[in-house]
């Protein structure tokens, strides 16, 4: 197993730049979401289009007449963020404009699930765009509530104990694999290096681009703010929520994570806060196994 | 150039002449042949528009509403079922003050399944904020397209277009075509006043509070009221260039009548015959054919029926709980006028069901003498039991 190594870190040089994001922003202290938005829209600003469905980001922006971003925001209908994003696209290309990027940017919310068949759609089509989902494992703007990126076994305002969520996360990876475009990634504010580099490479290709974020939510995964990026370097190195990226179908790990158990994540998040040890050791076992499968996917990219 | 073309092909070369910018479509019968026809011409080259093959009506109105933002004119096509699963996107469109133009093919909503015309599907998205033209006939289609561009773009509102399904959407007539340059002429290239640009960054559509948001629904109806002057305007130069008048209210007979027929659609044209033949019978009756829906006429209305009886409205909807859709409105409009015509809502012609000449005479004939109708008649009702 090989991975890529990065010698000089552009997240110390990014991180001196002015940001295009800029403070006042509304959202909660340690969003994760936020964080990721800082820093992807300093990597693509200034020459893109952001649309943003319902979700948290809608409103962290701002108030009217206040935005947060300096580049030009569409705030869109849940369903609505591929279909959009697609539009614009179209509208700027048949203008002349091949230069912007459009970047499609929803949560989990808005891409597992109301706006999958949009997704899918556009995906299918190969639509020359970005499309970014941050992936805080559940519906956190409307206040905690299951969605089909939450994980197995969690707490959320409509999996009440004792019925926590009973069905795993659906895999978004090899959904969006099976529909055969240029890029798919997965990426975590907490290693902004790998964070940055995929989105330099997105930026840089055509066609239809898929990145997928952990987004770490103290108020819905009943975490500390503090612990933003405690957990979601954890969530890496726990290979909960792997690295990797697939350039034309090749799949790559990215990062080889320093392996801490489930556990270590499980247990800084109070949504998890009913499970035993049987039940982080029976994850363990599932994670083991996701992580196998990646494994196998990495070593056979050459083949 | 005169051409015998379908309904649906009158929209085809109005979205031609158009010089569209962005097509976002989803099939559905009876729209479908409007997209074939452009996509065709895509294929070809022969138009150069980015064509959207969207997996459904709610993602093609958004890719409309997504192409306009960016400055495009942006087209799409649509009916009954497909409309009514666009609905939010509707609401955004006219909310984002986009000049998007859609063809609508009025077919009938299910259960019962059916494929027929009646008015149900584009009065149920009433009050989205859409303008809505429905037209008599194909030449009426194409030029109302054509037209619907320029207004929508002048007042920053979306625009409905909307015909019979198969009683024009798959019937062929002689239909004028103009020239492309004599469209140019009347419709340049859109010019939008704001548009998502890099240059100048702006967000559209965020979340306003409650000392703001009120006010952008004002700006929506001040742009309703102001349409009326700008459709009076765009008219009477589109009938400079080519002949052909089209007026919010369509008088037929009107200047004596002191029965009037009113109803949008094909229906608009049987009911002149149905007029002739009443007149033959020495009964003063006259019609008005509904183009313009919305913003609903309601000045010209009350000045064409100041010295008539009686109105009599033909609705292919109703309001379940109510009556018929155009009868309410008229109702209204008419409400404050003295001394002010009865008005008779008739509700006919429901998922296809015929609509005729010697209905309507009869029709006429049986209400003329009634002077307490409820809310409904109803009108080519078959046995219920």
């Amino acid at each position: 197993m090989t991975f890529s190594k990065h010698r000089h870190s552009r997240y110390t040089s990014l991180a001196l730049t002015e940001d295009v994001m800029s403070c006042g922003h509304t959202a909660c202290p340690g969003c994760g979401g936020a964080l990721s938005l800082r820093l992807a829209v300093k990597i693509l600003a200034p020459d893109c289009v952001f649309v943003i469905p319902a979700c948290c980001m809608a409103v962290i922006d701002g108030l009217w007449p206040i935005s947060a971003l300096r580049v030009p925001l569409y705030h869109t209908a849940f369903a609505a963020t591929a279909s959009t994003a697609v539009g614009i696209a179209a509208g700027l290309r048949s203008q002349g404009d091949l230069k912007t990027l459009v970047v499609g940017w929803a949560g989990d919310g808005g891409t597992f699930d109301i706006g999958l068949a949009a997704l899918s759609a556009s995906a299918a089509r190969n639509d020359d765009y970005l499309y970014v989902c941050y992936d805080n494992e559940a519906y956190m703007n409307t206040g905690i509530q299951q969605s089909s990126a939450t994980p197995q076994g969690a707490w959320t305002t409509t999996t009440p104990l004792p019925q926590a969520k009973t069905r795993p996360k659906k895999d978004i990876l090899t959904l969006m694999m099976s529909h055969t475009i240029p890029y798919i990634a997965s990426a975590c504010v907490a290693y902004p290096d790998d964070f940055i580099r995929k989105f330099d490479t997105a930026r840089k290709m055509r066609g239809f681009r898929f990145i997928h974020l952990f987004s770490a939510c103290p108020p819905g995964h009943k975490s500390l703010e503090a612990d933003t990026i405690r957990i979601s370097r954890l969530a890496v190195d726990t290979r909960i929520f792997p690295l990797y990226e697939v350039i034309n179908g090749k799949f790559a790990l990215t990062l080889n994570p320093l392996l801490h158990k489930a556990g270590e994540y499980i247990k800084l998040q109070k949504r998890f806060a009913h499970w035993t040890d049987a039940d982080i050791e029976a994850y363990q076992i599932e994670v083991d196994k996701r992580w196998e499968f990646l494994a196998n996917l990495n070593e056979k990219r050459n083949l | 150039m005169r051409k015998v073309i379908t309904g649906n092909h009158a929209v085809s070369y109005a979205v031609k002449l158009a010089r569209v910018d962005v097509i976002a479509a989803y099939p559905i019968t009876p729209q479908t042949s409007i997209v074939e026809e452009l996509s065709e011409w895509c294929a070809s080259g022969e138009l150069k528009s980015e064509f959207i093959h969207t997996e459904s009506e709610h993602s093609s109105m958004s890719s409309c509403i997504g192409a306009s933002v960016a400055g495009a004119r942006a087209f799409t096509a649509t009916s009954s079922q497909g409309l009514a699963y666009m609905h939010e996107m509707l609401h955004w469109a006219a909310g984002g003050r986009l000049p998007i133009v859609m063809a609508e093919v009025n077919r009938s909503l299910a259960p019962p399944w059916t494929i027929y015309t009646d008015q149900q599907d584009s009065l149920s998205q009433r009050d989205t904020g859409w303008l809505q033209f429905y037209s008599r006939d194909n030449q009426e289609v194409l030029d109302s397209t054509i037209l619907a561009f320029k207004i929508a773009e002048i007042v920053s509102l979306p625009a409905m277009v909307i015909l019979d399904a198969f009683v024009l959407s798959h019937t062929s007539e002689a239909v004028d075509i103009p020239d492309q340059s004599l469209v140019d002429s009347f419709l340049p290239k859109r010019r939008a006043a704001y548009k998502v640009d890099t240059q100048n960054p702006c967000a559209f559509g965020g979340m306003k509070n409650v000392d703001s948001w009120m006010e952008s629904r004002v700006h929506l109806q001040q742009a309703m009221d102001e349409t009326a002057q700008i459709v009076e305007d765009e008219t009477e130069k589109w009938f400079e260039l080519t002949g052909r008048r089209l007026q919010p209210l369509q008088p037929y007979r009107m200047e004596d009548a002191e029965i009037c027929i009113l109803v949008a659609g094909t229906a608009a044209w049987t009911v002149t015959l149905a007029v002739d033949e009443l007149r033959r019978r020495h009964i003063p009756a006259g019609s008005i054919g509904l183009w313009m829906f919305r913003p609903f006429p309601v000045v010209a209305l009350r000045k064409l029926l100041a010295n008539t009886k009686k109105l009599i409205v033909i609705d292919r909807s109703c309001s379940y709980g109510h009556s018929g859709i155009f009868a309410q409105e008229c109702r209204s409009a008419l409400f404050d006028m003295t001394p002010r015509p009865q008005v008779i809502g008739v509700i006919a012609g429901l998922g296809g069901r015929e609509i005729t000449s010697d209905g309507l005479v009869k029709q006429v004939e049986q209400l003329r003498m009634k002077y307490s109708a409820g809310l409904i008649e109803w009108m080519g009702v078959k046995n219920l039991a």
